[in-house]
């Protein structure tokens, strides 16, 4: 199609303009890191510091322990993950490839599972979990997950739907099982959907706040957005420490979404069909 | 014989096996709490000490006794009511804009997106420090164009509208879902509208919008639910004041349980909530057979009329 260049002027300024709306609240909060705390709240404020204090990372990873966070995130993040990927392939799998007697009724209840508020199950999960002696442990937030997400199961059995069968026919005349032909077969023409769900898990839970701070009561077990909530709410004034934990928590997710951008569109739309 | 009949039997049983994760899950971690939360409802249920059965009690001290209820009912629906359609018409229009044949437009599309997969707690501590009202860039870029922006997270008139301005952040989400679908029209559609003589305005009402009604649905049960389960920007944006003014019902149901520990009548709360998203997603499923266009169903009735016309 043709476009005119006054059309197309129009449209570049509108992205520009939306673009740094987005952009902007980054930027300036990355110049600010480097601030002194006066300057961060001086008014009018200025968008560079006028001394880089690079030190300002340090002192605010030091002043509480972070590393252990950190460090829970990422346990939680990949076990999580892994859990994920392997529990929905297998479910989506059984959903996509096979006939049995009340798989449409099940698909429709896991589907409409989807439709329940997190508020109502919150409660009786909270009392689930200290009955199993799991508060205040990294189980709640990790084990879950081990059995299916409805929404990732969804997204892989619509993948799964669009692969023909003749692929897993030379395997079963081969005498291959069901099993082996998940894992031989499925599984690696499925890594666009597996990539796709990797990442989106990795950014919900790496993001999550309500479920960590419902199961965990101690510091030493609190996650990043846990711990960062944590000192925000104590000191809330202390900004300059705040923003350097923020851009440290928030380059994992952007990276993520910006090398698996292919698959998280692709996917996207094979959701819609 | 024996092992045919085992044949069979690993035959039938192999698709349960597969299955067999989410099916265990969903007893443990959905249908279970479920249960035992609607059965909490009718409970006086404190964290320590026993539960007592109170029948219909907390419902009926929620609906006649607790103005709490009431107000933050009414901040969800005023919050879901502003921010949906707000949500959906800019997520709307930028998918619309990263969709236009010009180079380099998905430069764009990954920096509209950037900001939804951020935490909200990083979302909060961003737009807290942007909004504030001494030294916030927000208020200095008003000033400076004449306008003397308000107390942002301090004046109650203006919280809500802070809230929803920071939810509005992550519009990227829905509008990938909206650009997906429209980058999915084939391009020949437009072409034969545009040698018709219509107008892109005239395009976008007649092909584009129709095409995407059944992703606009989708979209709008989405947002219902998400809105009226919005806590983690409110709990760390405003705590749900100034004077309970952003007191949402997904922090009210929050607070009913972990801080005043009242777990039965929480339980009351969260189903409220429940069925009125239920009842609201009928209504929209309802509604949705006067304006959304399935293009299968289309094709059935045409086929139909060609097929009676011979």
């Amino acid at each position: 199609m043709k476009m005119s260049r006054k059309t197309k002027a129009i449209i570049y300024i509108l992205l520009t303009v939306i673009a740094v709306y987005f952009l902007a609240p980054f930027v300036y909060m990355f110049f600010t890191t480097f601030k002194t705390e006066a300057e961060a709240i001086a008014y009018p404020p200025k968008l560079l510091p006028s001394k880089w204090l690079f030190e300002n990372f340090v002192n605010a990873w030091k002043s509480q322990p972070f590393g252990t966070y950190l460090k829970n995130s990422i346990l939680v993040t990949v076990l999580t993950t892994t859990g994920q990927i392997l529990s929905c392939s297998l479910v989506a799998y059984g959903f996509a490839k096979f006939e049995f007697k009340g798989k449409n009724i099940l698909f429709m209840i896991l589907l409409s599972t989807m439709m329940i508020p997190w508020d109502v199950t919150m409660i009786p999960q909270y009392m689930e979990f200290n009955m199993f002696g799991w508060i205040n442990t990294l189980k709640p937030l990790i084990i879950p997950a081990w059995f299916g997400s409805a929404y990732y199961i969804f997204l892989m059995r619509q993948f799964l739907m669009g692969v023909p069968k003749d692929f897993e026919e030379a395997a079963r005349i081969d005498g291959a099982n069901s099993f082996q032909i998940y894992w031989k077969i499925y599984m690696p023409i499925l890594k666009p959907s597996l990539i796709l769900v990797g990442v989106l898990n990795m950014i919900s839970v790496w993001n999550d706040y309500l479920g960590p701070l419902i199961f965990l009561q101690e510091r030493s077990k609190y996650t990043l957005a846990l711990g960062l909530a944590a000192f925000k709410g104590v000191h809330s004034t202390r900004i300059i420490p705040m923003l350097c934990i923020t851009v440290i928590m928030i380059i994992p997710p952007i990276i993520a979404f910006i090398v698996a951008q292919k698959y998280i569109v692709e996917g996207t739309s094979g959701s819609i069909k | 014989m024996k092992i045919m009949k085992r044949k069979k039997f690993i035959r039938k049983a192999t698709p349960y096996f597969f299955i067999s994760p989410w099916i265990i899950g969903f007893l443990v971690f959905t249908i279970g709490p479920l249960i035992l939360s609607l059965i909490m409802s009718f409970f006086d249920w404190p964290l320590t000490t026993e539960p007592v059965f109170r029948g219909f009690g907390n419902y009926i001290e929620m609906f006649t006794k607790d103005a709490q209820f009431w107000k933050s009912l009414r901040i969800s629906l005023k919050y879901a009511a502003i921010f949906v359609p707000l949500n959906m018409g800019i997520a709307l229009f930028l998918a619309m804009l990263i969709t236009q044949p010009v180079r380099g437009v998905k430069v764009f599309r990954t920096i509209f997106y950037i900001p939804a997969v951020i935490s909200g707690v990083a979302v909060s501590i961003i737009w807290g420090w942007i909004l504030n009202g001494d030294y916030g860039a927000l208020n200095y870029l008003l000033s400076l164009i004449g306008i003397e922006g308000p107390r942002w997270l301090v004046d109650p008139a203006w919280a809500l509208f802070a809230v929803i301005l920071a939810s509005a952040f992550g519009v990227g989400t829905m509008m990938l879902i909206f650009y997906t679908n429209i980058k999915s029209i084939p391009i020949t559609v437009y072409e034969a509208a545009s040698l018709d003589g219509a107008s892109p305005a005239r395009q976008f009402f007649s092909i584009t919008l129709p095409i995407i009604t059944p992703t606009i649905l989708f979209n709008l049960i989405t947002s219902i639910i998400g809105s009226f389960q919005q806590v983690t920007l409110v709990m760390l944006l405003t705590g749900g004041g100034p004077l309970k003014s952003t007191y949402f019902y997904g922090l009210y149901t929050y607070n009913n349980a972990f801080k005043h520990h009242k777990l039965g009548y929480a339980s009351a709360n969260a189903w409220v909530m429940f069925i009125i998203i239920l009842i609201l997603t009928a209504l929209v499923f309802k509604s949705s057979s006067t304006w959304v266009f399935y293009e299968a169903e289309a094709k059935k009735e045409n086929k139909k009329r060609r097929g009676g016309k011979k």
